[in-house]
């Protein structure tokens, strides 16, 4: 049974582009409200003189702090430089690759682009498009943070 | 909280991480959407997640990664450092019911003077399902 992709030659062109970039400050009262939500009392994350005299030398962000960047300034779908065929998008799933600590005060560039469009047949929801987005983390001295490649699956 | 410092030699294939017990509320849902700008209604709005074909309203997969992350960071302690983290949403957490972030280790090998440690890692709903599989990577301090 020979059904039309969903994915359309617009759609196709977008994949390997740049969706969305943005500029974040990290800031400690980020750190807290990340460590009030997740429940976590690390003194690494916000006790300075117990930070100073660790091997990092101060106060350093969780690690999943930037789970938290990558939606100031809205999701990426909301980026797309096409309409969506499929309205519903849930987050399917990520991979991070984490290089370097983040501190308070940084400035995180993170740059997003649509890696791949995939379509398959679901049996719950029919057909569904795979969205799968690489996001790269830079910060202020030009190093490479961290990299993530998110998946977005939308029925 | 003042995790012991993990070491390399200490490790094993089966070597368990966790468990991390995380209770679910509303509440948390917030908290999670003020920390994370990520205003989805399905995570704190009940009418909304029922009209959406759901029970209830859901944990957000993000928060569960950090979860996970929470869950390997406690484990390595201080020295040990986190290059990899991956987990795919397959199930929904419901919002209400406890979620437990469980792993273990897979594998441990010496590489250009690093020493990593492989794990599987997951969360699990009170059934024990395993809603969000999913695998990291540490580099852990040696006694050498």
């Amino acid at each position: 049974m020979a059904q039309e992709s969903l994915i359309t030659e617009e759609m196709q062109k977008a994949i390997g582009q740049i969706v969305s970039s943005q500029v974040v400050e990290v800031t400690r009262s980020m750190i807290a409200k990340y460590l009030e939500a997740v429940g976590e009392s690390n003194p690494l994350y916000w006790d300075e003189e117990y930070a100073r005299r660790s091997e990092y030398g101060g106060v350093v962000a969780p690690p999943g702090l930037l789970l938290t960047i990558q939606m100031h300034g809205g999701s990426p779908r909301a980026h797309l430089p096409f309409k969506r065929p499929l309205e519903r998008g849930v987050n399917a799933g990520s991979e991070w690759e984490f290089y370097r600590v983040v501190r308070p005060g940084d400035f995180i560039f993170s740059v997003v682009k649509l890696a791949n469009l995939i379509e398959r047949q679901g049996k719950k929801f029919g057909t569904m498009l795979f969205y799968v987005y690489e996001i790269t983390f830079i910060n202020q001295r030009g190093e490479l943070v961290a990299k993530e490649l998110h998946t977005s699956a939308s029925y | 909280m003042m995790a012991k410092q993990r070491f390399f030699e200490e490790v094993a294939p089966g070597s368990e991480i966790g468990p991390l017990v995380k209770e679910t509320s509303i509440l948390l849902s917030v908290k999670w959407a003020g920390a994370s700008g990520d205003y989805d209604p399905i995570h704190y709005d009940k009418e909304y997640a029922v009209s959406r074909g759901l029970p209830t309203t859901i944990v957000n997969g993000r928060l569960m990664v950090c979860f996970l992350v929470q869950m390997l960071t406690e484990w390595m302690g201080r020295g040990g450092t986190l290059r990899k983290v991956a987990c795919q949403h397959r199930g929904m957490n419901l919002v209400g019911e406890p979620l437990t972030c469980r792993g273990k280790v897979t594998r441990k090998y010496e590489k250009s003077g690093e020493h990593y440690v492989e794990c599987e890692i997951w969360v699990e709903n009170p059934q024990g399902d395993r809603t969000g599989p999913g695998s990291a990577l540490v580099t852990l301090p040696t006694r050498s």
